[in-house]
């Protein structure tokens, strides 16, 4: 199972283990990581479960869709060029050891 | 950690199955058949001990009653939810059949079709209500909470109903929409009829139609183009007719679904939020002590109480769901209350708990249909209660505490309360 490390506002790490297919932020609720929301439960119309995806990971993530651009500009934090919305990062075993470092918040 | 989340995934056996369920086929479980009318007025008083039923007679029930389907656990519900190719709304997402009756009003352009033709629709209004659009609202939503309430307090005693889960959305929502000012007045009964009509045909439906005329009327002139202030989220429906996303003749249908969906039940979801905070005074005060729990309070309250209660949905296909086999063309009943209250999913499900993982819960739906208006409802109701916690010390109800009666909408007629200021 590919592993993903959260990485708080703190600077708090936490690792858990994915299952393949399902998005980060499923992941990340299935295994209670406060700092993600995830609002409206992964269809795409909140921005609450906004990361910032490690610089050495960028490449492998996909690239960002139309709509979650658009979505990109309603998170309350920062957007930063390596802004996603984790629900769209879809986990397969190329992203075992992913790094997604969670904004100060989420609304 | 949450242990129990049972949405279908690589690792839990799937919920629906297609292909090799033949009639009769052995392997298929029978269906229960229930004596449950959910849309009775002795059901609509305390619907939670026949929710419970109607989750522990099986993952498919059948009511003999109006000759559906029904799913009332979490899993189940969620699948239904997230397979809109098996289980179609445009036959409709009340118990009438589209293919099979005319429906009561024009078919709506959203809620009532399937993709692709939903998925045009859709983005429309995502982008009319997106994350960027509730952070330009915030300010004056927030203003207009704190002013409502600082009156309330002036008032000391009163209907949390009218002065206060009616009042509030009506003085943010038709100016935000960019509605006229006369007229306002069609708005409740109008979106109170739409709800209604869901329903089966009983004296509530029938009533409600009845009486429709002179709010359809209203409705229908206030979704044109020249009655919809600059900058409302009306107006930005009509402006992607400019930009070749939808026709002159979409527009109008595509207002009218905020219209429909926009007020009562954000109505309904504050005043789900207050019964709760006046019933569990201790999360009033958690509340009142970390005012960031604003937000996920109110969303509790959704789940808790679930302002919209049910909808349907048509099958396109033979299919089976855990196991229990449903034709093709059956009216499939989803009881959302039901599974925001499932043990299989929730722990404590009965618990009003403002610090719980509330996503996931399907008070605003789930999939492609899911609430288009999330937002605008957790803007209101997260501003709302930010302004109970800062300025009341205490909530307490004073008076008979009566329910307003709708096929589809759980919610209050009168919660007469008294504030204490903070």
């Amino acid at each position: 199972m590919p592993s993903i490390t959260f990485i708080h506002h703190d600077d708090r790490a936490e690792t858990v283990s994915a299952n393949d297919g399902d998005s980060a932020m499923y992941t990340a609720l299935l295994h209670g990581i406060d700092g993600i929301t995830g609002e409206c439960g992964g269809g795409a119309v909140c921005a609450t479960c906004h990361v910032y995806v490690d610089d050495s990971w960028l490449g492998k993530v996909g690239a960002v869709g139309a709509d979650e651009d658009e979505l990109l500009e309603g998170v309350a934090s920062e957007r930063l060029p390596n802004s996603r919305l984790s629900c769209q990062i879809k986990i397969t075993e190329a992203l075992d050891g992913l790094v997604l470092r969670l904004p100060e918040r989420q609304v | 950690m949450v242990a129990t989340v049972t949405t279908a995934s690589s690792h839990t056996p799937p919920v629906l199955s297609f292909g090799g369920a033949l009639p009769n086929d052995a392997s298929s479980q029978p269906v229960v058949h229930l004596d449950v009318d959910p849309f009775a007025m002795d059901f609509f008083a305390d619907p939670h001990p026949t929710h419970e039923v109607l989750r522990e007679a099986g993952p498919v029930v059948y009511l003999d009653k109006w000759n559906v389907y029904a799913v009332a656990r979490y899993a189940e519900v969620h699948a239904v939810l997230n397979d809109p190719a098996t289980f179609c709304s445009s036959r409709g997402v009340g118990l009438s059949d589209f293919a099979r009756e005319k429906p009561w009003r024009p078919q709506s352009l959203i809620l009532e079709a399937d993709p692709p033709a939903h998925t045009r629709t859709r983005a429309v209004l995502n982008k009319v209500l997106s994350p960027a659009v509730m952070k330009q609202l915030r300010d004056g939503f927030a203003a207009a909470a704190d002013a409502k309430v600082d009156e309330l307090l002036e008032r000391r005693s009163f209907d949390a109903v009218a002065y206060l889960a009616e009042a509030y959305p009506l003085s943010v929502f038709p100016d935000a929409m960019g509605l006229q000012k006369e007229g306002r007045e069609n708005l409740l009964p109008y979106a109170g009829l739409v709800f209604n009509a869901f329903g089966p045909p009983n004296q509530l439906r029938q009533d409600a139609i009845e009486r429709s005329a002179p709010h359809q009327a209203y409705v229908a002139a206030q979704c044109q183009r020249d009655n919809l202030a600059p900058g409302g989220f009306g107006a930005c429906i009509h402006a992607r007719v400019d930009t070749g996303d939808i026709t002159a003749d979409e527009a109008p249908l595509l207002v009218r679904s905020l219209l429909s969906a926009g007020l009562d039940t954000t109505v309904n979801g504050i005043g789900a939020a207050v019964y709760c905070l006046a019933r569990y005074p201790q999360e009033f005060a958690r509340l009142r002590s970390d005012l960031s729990l604003a937000r996920n309070a109110f969303e509790e309250a959704v789940r808790y109480e679930s302002p919209v209660q049910t909808f349907f949905r048509t099958t396109t296909r033979d299919v089976e769901i855990s196991g229990c086999r449903v034709g093709e063309g059956e009216k499939v009943l989803m009881f959302l209350a039901a599974a925001n209250r499932d043990p299989r999913r929730w722990a404590d499900p009965e618990r009003y708990d403002i610090t719980r993982k509330t996503s996931g819960h399907v008070g605003f739906g789930s999939g492609i249909h899911m609430c288009v208006g999330q937002l605008v409802a957790r803007l209101e109701g997260e501003v709302m209660l930010s302004a109970l916690a800062r300025k009341v010390a205490s909530i307490e109800i004073t008076g008979e505490v009566k329910r307003r009666y709708n096929n589809t909408l759980r919610g209050l007629e009168s919660l007469p309360v008294t504030f204490t200021p903070a």
